[in-house]
């Protein structure tokens, strides 16, 4: 049989959730040795080339591409695990959701004081993805089968998960590595 | 004292009259959720995680008196399904950024969601504007995290018994407000109390915060309910 495939991402995220991911220290040999890695910033490969088995996706939607990869990652993996607080409920990205979105582009584009005059522009290419009128967890664009929550979750928590579903066995998470934080 | 015999999910309990369900339960070892109980204060029963079930009827567990031959029921998976519901609710009408919250591992919202295993609300989330409130010298009000359980209304008065929280707008969105004249007279030992009887982050002392590294908080290790059923000897 061949191994499990397992592809990754960060959408809205700081990418700390994929450094607790490589925090699991020297289980990473064994990492390589249960699993295959597809699509993911860790082997750079940018199309998926097989179906997969356990997506795991970091940071929550904040823009027409984090919906788009999302939604590519649903269509691809059997299983989706959103890892962290971003991608479970928009985590810190999500603090400009109380604030009108104009206002916000206004504060970094026009009125910060590192802008110089001549550069006061609202990016607007097309080439550039579409900003949404706030950030959404991913559980609210597709459905999400499997939560990890932490800020970032700990190695262990990640390496429970990941050999749990990798070996089919339920998710129990023990009580002392479930934070929020 | 009147000794008073019911039974709480089938097991056989003794209580004493006056006592409510949840001290009741408490006494013999049994815990019931409560959040906007708090030990010592007069209960209110306004956030209805301590539902429980006698006869068919719902009822706040913190507020009811228990009484002769009470059936309760309290782990019933419907029962505890809506409980995880109310907290789920408290999670998305507010804006709970734990990893950014000087409560977190202290939090009892969080202990119980903890408890409930919530990974995730079934409901959206509703990302409300709210004012934050730092004019008082030792106390910041945090209103984001605020659950309105009026534990701070109730517990935390000046001298002459003047409330020092009060809630404002009680027919529309309720707020918690502080007295600007009677919280910046709130000595450093007020303020420690007031951030205590606060079961979330909502109130929050200034220039201190994180002390206790993770690991070390109240329920990093045991959830909470675990003394109540750990607790004396029967």
């Amino acid at each position: 049989m061949s191994k499990p495939v397992i592809a990754t991402a960060s959408l809205a995220g700081c990418f700390g959730c994929h450094m607790s991911l490589l925090d699991i220290d020297d289980r990473i040999l064994q990492l390589v040795e249960l699993v295959a890695l597809d699509k993911s910033p860790v082997d750079d490969i940018k199309r998926f080339t097989r179906p997969v088995d356990i997506g795991l996706i970091e940071g929550g939607c904040c823009n027409s591409e984090n919906v788009h990869v999302l939604r590519s990652f649903r269509e691809n993996c059997r299983t989706l695990v959103s890892v962290g607080e971003c991608a479970t409920m928009g985590g810190l990205p999500a603090l400009r959701n109380g604030i009108p979105l104009k206002e916000c582009l206004d504060e970094a584009y026009m009125n910060s004081p590192t802008v110089a005059p001549e550069d006061r522009l609202i990016p607007n290419d097309e080439e550039l993805p579409i900003i949404l009128d706030k950030v959404y967890p991913c559980h609210e664009i597709v459905k999400i089968d499997a939560f990890l929550p932490g800020c970032p979750p700990s190695a262990d928590l990640i390496w429970e998960a990941v050999t749990a579903l990798i070996q089919g066995r339920p998710l129990d998470l023990p009580y002392n590595l479930v934070k929020y934080d | 004292m009147t000794e008073i015999r019911f039974t709480i999910d089938g097991r056989e309990g003794r209580a004493t009259a006056g006592q409510t369900i949840v001290e009741a339960a408490k006494a013999n070892g049994v815990y019931i959720p409560v959040l906007c109980h708090y030990e010592g204060l007069k209960p209110v029963g306004s956030c209805r995680v301590c539902t429980v079930r006698v006869g068919g009827k719902y009822m706040a567990a913190c507020t009811q008196p228990i009484a002769e031959g009470m059936a309760v029921e309290n782990t019933a998976p419907d029962l505890e399904d809506m409980r995880r519901a109310l907290i789920e609710m408290l999670f998305v009408e507010g804006n709970h950024m734990c990893p950014t919250c000087e409560k977190s591992g202290n939090c009892e919202l969080q202990a119980l969601a903890y408890r409930y295993r919530i990974m995730a609300p079934r409901f959206p989330y509703l990302f409300p504007v709210r004012e934050l409130d730092a004019s008082s010298p030792k106390i910041m009000l945090e209103r984001n995290r605020c659950i309105q359980c009026l534990r701070c209304v109730r517990a935390i008065r000046a001298k002459d018994g003047r409330g020092v929280f009060a809630a404002r707008d009680r027919t529309g969105r309720v707020t918690i407000d502080a007295d600007r004249n009677l919280a910046a007279r709130l000595t450093d030992e007020e303020a420690r109390r007031a951030m205590d009887v606060c079961p979330v982050g909502a109130i929050l002392r200034k220039e201190v915060g994180f002390a206790v590294p993770i690991g070390r908080r109240k329920f990093d290790r045991k959830p909470i309910g675990s003394d109540v059923e750990e607790g004396p000897a029967r």
